[in-house]
């Protein structure tokens, strides 16, 4: 197949916003946190849990949404560690995180190896099926593209909606932004800095436990190890690509799936002649590329990594 | 509530807490074991006679601490500078890459001259993949966490495509590993019939080395002024962007060695499987040496120990040995939570 040709199938952009999805879950994420001035480098660890948190739920015979709420609650768990150790106990946000991770992602593995001590095959779930959205999916091209996807993937569009109001609209939305922005001045507004900075990063831990759970319950249909594979550190580039923003984070992740869509197909077209390794570093390289271009003018939220103490300058 | 900076500290504090918090770790893993139907108090046995128990277990124990000390050390000096290097993994890699390139043959050297030879370019090797971040950091300001983080993924990749291209072993029957060093680019082992090898004595030269580097030298003063307030270093007059430079030489030169010592000492060959996360336990190392270079060697020896206990109870006891994943990154946050309280206090207000 000619190249070009490939970008205007419909199968290409189905599968650009279906591996788009997770990481418009993690990415929403890990921008709440950030804009309530907390990076969450548990995102790796906390979306692995939720894959695997999702995949047992489900595994153990209770329903596809039961396993979505299992892996969101796993993942606010992991966040409320991660909240309480650097919010009030002001700790490295850049060492808790790493060990959130890496606490996170073990206890997942050592779960799994308990509930499964001997199967090499990772085995199956019956995953998410496709919803026909009724009529917008019989629209030519975008119909098969945007509107033939699982539940969950509509369920991230809606979140970006979701989080975007919330952040623009709400008096909620204005604490986690002042929280972010100077902590002190919101204090002196009446908001209470440990507690809004603590609630964004809970929720945002959530969402990255969806983004996981759909890998298992809408992608892979099983859990293995190491299937997060940097989509965590990804989404972290993609929050600074997207300044910060729901809708151009929305965007950033978009063309990611895109680009990494784009490049499986590439990878059948030319795999004879390129080594696949180097089809599969693009997404790696593109993250950096993406961040160098973006950093010069990068307005990241001013208390950002800043540890909150009351009274203290 | 609120913390309170102590305004002294006793030694039973800096002592006790650092303590309570492996043992709140031990504690959490503990709480797991019985959940695997295990008793701990075996379990536990059974780990401790696993890493230290016979002069063989003191051994291998020793030889996994090898490359840890190296990639402890890694992080150690990059976070003292507040340089937040995570790719210990890719400069590991770098290093036993180069192992590689440059000793299988192509320079035909008597050990005195290849193996400084190799040291050498390992350290290169891993310097370079540290520079690019650390300039990334110092020139566009992004930040280097992600950057290196991704770097892993990135050279991971690349060493794949090395061992099914040109490093691939021709008579490998097929799987990715490259061929092994020469007799001449091997470290010898310290005693017949033992694994350990003259890469852990690197290891503690390299750690006395840094060591000497962070208290006697004027860089050693640049590197902790830059990373306790980079803002007033550069008041100061100290050249912040070409220390975060030098900074990330050493850290990733350090890492590299690390693979090095790996590749000549113990394995003989590359493989992917090479390193099972020592960059990033290094990082665990490094945190509960308290980024004290000297204290990296004890806290490898002690992570060292987790892992190959571990193993060998898991063997028997029938307790996954992610265990011992699980044991050593609580007691990164459970050290971590102990440090700050040795240094603050709670106020209940």
């Amino acid at each position: 197949m000619d190249v070009l040709a490939i970008l205007f199938t419909t199968a290409l952009w189905a599968a650009a916003i279906r591996i788009a999805s997770p990481l418009i879950f993690a990415t929403l994420g890990e921008l709440l946190c950030e804009r309530a001035g907390v990076i969450n480098l548990g995102i790796e660890g906390i979306m692995t849990v939720g894959a695997f948190a999702g995949w047992i739920t489900v595994y153990a015979g209770f329903g596809l949404w039961a396993g979505v709420v299992v892996a969101a609650l796993a993942g606010a768990v992991f966040g409320l560690l991660h909240a309480v150790l650097v919010v009030p106990l002001g700790l490295s946000q850049h060492v808790t995180g790493i060990g959130i991770t890496l606490l996170a992602s073990s206890l997942a593995y050592y779960f799994y190896r308990l509930a499964l001590p001997e199967v090499t095959t990772p085995p199956k779930i019956e995953p998410f099926q496709p919803w026909a959205i009724p009529g917008l999916s019989d629209l030519p091209f975008v119909g098969e593209a945007l509107f033939r996807q699982t539940p969950l993937t509509y369920l991230a569009f809606i979140m970006v909606v979701l989080v975007a109001w919330l952040l623009a609209r709400t008096p909620l939305g204005l604490a986690i932004k002042a929280v972010g922005e100077n902590p002190a001045a919101a204090e002196a507004q009446g908001i209470n800095v440990v507690a809004v900075r603590m609630g964004a990063v809970v929720a945002g831990s959530a969402l990255m436990g969806m983004g996981g759970a759909f890998l298992t319950l809408s992608a892979f249909n099983s859990f293995f190890f190491d299937m997060i594979n940097g989509r965590g550190w990804i989404s972290v580039a993609l929050v600074v690509f997207g300044s910060w923003r729901p809708g151009k984070a929305l965007i950033g992740a978009l063309l990611f799936g895109l680009f990494d869509a784009y490049q499986l197909r590439l990878q059948q077209w030319a795999g004879a002649v390129v080594p696949y390794q180097l089809f599969l570093m693009l997404p790696y390289v593109l993250s950096i590329i993406a961040l160098i271009l973006v950093s010069r003018r990068a307005a990241y939220p001013r208390a950002l990594m800043v540890p909150y103490r009351k009274g203290e300058r | 509530m609120r913390l309170e900076p102590r305004a002294e500290r006793s030694l039973l504090l800096t002592l006790g807490f650092p303590l309570l918090a492996l043992m709140a770790a031990g504690l959490f893993a503990a709480v797991l074991v019985m959940l695997a139907g295990a008793n701990p108090f075996t379990v536990f046995a059974l780990i401790l006679k696993g890493s230290l128990g016979s002069r063989f277990a003191l051994m291998e124990t020793l030889t996994r601490a090898t490359p840890l000390i190296f990639t402890g050390l890694a992080a150690a000096v990059a976070f003292r500078a507040k340089l937040w290097n995570i790719g210990g993994e890719a400069q590991f890699y770098a290093g036993a890459v180069m192992t590689v390139v440059f000793g299988t043959g192509l320079l035909p050297l008597p050990a005195p001259l290849l193996i400084p030879v190799l040291m050498f370019a390992a350290m290169l090797g891993g310097a370079a993949i540290l520079y690019a971040p650390a300039f990334l950091k110092t020139r566009f300001g992004v930040d280097e966490v992600v950057t290196t983080l991704l770097f892993n993924f990135i050279f991971l990749l690349f060493v794949s495509l090395l061992l099914e291209g040109p490093l691939k072993d021709p008579m490998g029957l097929g799987w990715p590993q490259s061929k092994k060093v020469i007799a001449d680019a091997q470290l010898p082992r310290l005693m017949k019939g033992l694994r350990l090898h003259w890469g852990f004595v690197l290891a503690l030269t390299a750690a006395f080395v840094v060591w000497f580097i962070d208290r006697r030298t004027v860089l050693g003063y640049e590197m902790r002024a830059v990373g306790h307030n980079a803002k007033a270093a550069h008041f100061a007059g100290i050249p912040v962007a070409r220390v975060i430079a030098k900074t990330a030489l050493i850290s990733g030169g350090l890492a590299a060695l690390g693979g090095f010592s790996e590749v000549a000492g113990l394995k003989g060959n590359l493989t992917l499987d090479l390193s099972p996360g020592f960059g990033y336990t290094g990082i665990v190392v490094a945190m509960l040496a308290l980024l004290n270079p000297l204290g990296v060697i004890a806290a490898a020896v002690f992570v060292a120990a987790v892992f190959v206990g571990a193993d060998a109870m898991s063997r028997s006891a029938g307790v996954p040995s992610y265990i011992a994943h699980v044991m050593v990154a609580a007691s990164l946050l459970t050290m971590v939570t102990a440090v700050m309280f040795t240094r603050h206090r709670l106020r209940w207000r």
